[in-house]
């Protein structure tokens, strides 16, 4: 057995030595502050202009976070790209030469690149928080509000997600390009447009971005949205099923498969 | 020491690995040859537990692979020249799969200069040549230094300087006492190289000798004459008790004779000869000989086992063979 450090090790110095990692996770972090600091502003100075209802469920530390939406597809290239890389590069026969137990490789991969992601997730969080928070002035929330640091931390922890799912899904399609293919727009166009459409909303809520991002909201049902049958944690718990999912199917086909 | 014992890989209904069974020994260059498409890059696959057997084992050591602590300490393999990440340094590539198996990290500046990339060591390994990917593959494969090592096809596409810079490599390892398995589809690159030899056509195991056996029987070796008194010379050959084969246009040969003795022959008889000439079948040919029912992909419309040592018989004017003790023309 190859040891669980030695292989945690090796994993970081794969994951830091390349430069799409850095690309990656700064354009998630980049995107989703500046777009979320964009929108703040925005719903600053319309304010008076919005609907009644959606006054009255106005969701400060949401809006905040509405670069997420784009951000968390910077997200999604970063998981695709730690695990498709292999694959790409024909390194995987060197890497299961190497350490020829799937689960200690996978999970360990995985391990590094998710705590990755969380980090740069959580400070994107962050951000996005306090500085939407100070361009939306009056109409702000604090981090000590009720349920705020809750859905702050959620925001770090669901874009952590989004990269974990990524990776699962693509230790299962086992290519870049066909995972990017099938993530990206679903991600920015499917699952936001069947959201928006009667009765397949119905189902579309339960998708793992559509369940997870609820973390994310303050006010429930924020800027007169949908209401939904599970609560942010709820959502969160669905994400993570999701998750679990698609990391058993990438284990399973790694363990079937020929390399 | 590798072990396979009854290795069978099949896709679907197709059988790419047959039943293979033998050893690979310490101390020599064990040649795994076969033509294209036989199962050999298959075979070294499964070896390393990359792709999973319909059935039969592999034992390295004595163990599955899987079992092995450390595999990289045991084993190590070029599989394919590019299997390393292009926007990775050669010596993070090395960086990363040292640490995996609990390598130190001088040993990555050791083995780049054992295969003479330290001056490359940090720059991107999708720019390198063929030959330098080659050389990182191989820098891979003895990083953890290890007993066994396992090369697929490593001349491919190799300049005559990096074959030569292989070749004495791979002796050198055996001779520290290693067990080093080599594939190939070329038999001349083998008996240069190899002191064992495992071939393999269809997936079938089609020899598995030592190289010098495989030489003293596989490479006949006989004496070629042309005569206008062809029917006496024929005579005088089977009087004196040589085998002689017509090999068609007036051509007869004659197995374990020397051109010596049958000049003399010849002269004592007061035959006229046309020709007399020592011929001996290239490896390459009794290789190809021997795989001749098992190669998978013909090139069409060419006799691939032409060649002096297979002459069409349909255009001789009796059988391929003929016994001394006929004596008809007397």
């Amino acid at each position: 057995m190859a040891t669980a450090t030695a292989v945690l090790q090796s994993e970081w110095t794969k994951i830091r030595t390349v430069s799409s990692t850095v690309w990656t996770l700064a354009s998630a972090l980049l995107v989703t502050v500046a777009m979320g600091a964009a929108l703040s502003a925005l719903l600053s100075s319309e304010f008076d202009n919005l609907s009644e209802a959606e006054r009255l469920t106005f969701d400060p530390t949401l809006v905040s976070f509405s670069g997420t939406v784009l951000g968390q597809l910077a997200m999604v290239v970063f998981g695709v790209l730690v695990v498709g890389t292999e694959y790409s590069s024909g390194m995987i026969r060197t890497s299961l030469a190497a350490v020829p137990q799937r689960a200690t490789f996978l999970f360990s991969k995985i391990a590094v690149a998710g705590v990755l992601a969380l980090l740069v997730g959580l400070l994107t969080s962050f951000l996005s928080f306090f500085l939407g928070q100070a361009l939306l002035g009056d109409h702000g929330t604090t981090i000590g509000a009720e349920n705020v640091l809750r859905a702050v931390v959620g925001g770090g922890l669901y874009m952590g997600l989004i990269a974990v799912f990524s990776m699962g899904v693509t230790a299962m399609l086992r290519s870049s390009m066909l995972s990017l293919g099938i993530l990206v727009p679903f991600f920015f166009l499917v699952s936001q447009i069947l959201a928006a459409v009667p009765k397949a909303k119905e189902v579309a809520r339960y998708f793992p971005d559509q369940a997870g991002s609820k973390i994310m909201q303050v006010v429930p049902g924020a800027l007169d949205s949908e209401k939904v049958p599970y609560g942010p944690w709820g959502g969160l718990g669905i994400m993570l099923l999701w998750v679990a999912a698609a990391l058993l199917g990438g284990y399973l086909v790694l363990r079937k498969r020929d390399a | 020491m590798i072990e396979l014992e009854g290795l069978t890989k099949r896709y679907g209904t197709k059988t790419a690995v047959d039943h293979l069974s033998f050893q690979v020994r310490p101390g020599v260059v064990t040649g795994f040859l076969g033509p294209n498409g036989a199962g050999k890059s298959t075979t070294m696959r499964m070896m390393l537990d990359l792709d999973n057997p319909t059935s039969g084992t592999v034992r390295i050591d004595g163990k599955h692979y899987r079992e092995l602590h450390e595999p990289l300490k045991h084993i190590g393999a070029l599989l394919d020249a590019k299997a390393m990440h292009g926007g990775r340094s050669a010596y993070n590539n090395l960086l990363c799969l040292a640490q995996s198996n609990r390598i130190p990290r001088s040993r990555v500046d050791e083995v780049l200069g054992l295969v003479g990339l330290t001056a490359v060591a940090g720059k991107k390994s999708k720019g390198f040549s063929l030959g330098m990917g080659q050389r990182l593959g191989i820098a891979s494969a003895l990083l953890g230094d290890p007993e066994i090592l396992m090369f697929d096809e490593p001349v491919n596409g190799l300049d005559p300087e990096g074959i030569h810079w292989i070749r004495n490599l791979m002796k050198a390892l055996a001779a520290e006492g290693r067990t080093i398995f080599v594939s190939s589809h070329l038999m001349s690159e083998m008996a240069l190289t190899a002191d064992h030899l495992i071939v393999i056509g269809q997936g079938k195991l089609l020899a598995d000798t030592s190289m010098a056996d495989f030489i003293q029987q596989n490479s006949r070796s006989y004496v070629r004459l042309r005569s206008p008194q062809q029917e006496r010379l024929r005579d005088v050959l089977h009087a004196n008790g040589f085998t002689v084969v017509e090999a068609g246009g007036g051509v007869l040969e004659v197995d374990g004779a020397t051109t010596e003795k049958l000049g003399e022959l010849a002269a004592e008889n007061g035959l006229v000869l046309h020709e007399l000439s020592a011929q001996r079948a290239s490896l390459e040919e009794a290789f190809m000989q021997m795989t001749a029912g098992a190669v998978e992909y013909h090139a069409h419309g060419t006799d691939v086992h032409g060649g002096a040592a297979a002459p069409g018989p349909q255009w001789g004017a009796t059988t391929g063979t003929t016994t001394g003790t006929t004596s008809e023309g007397a």
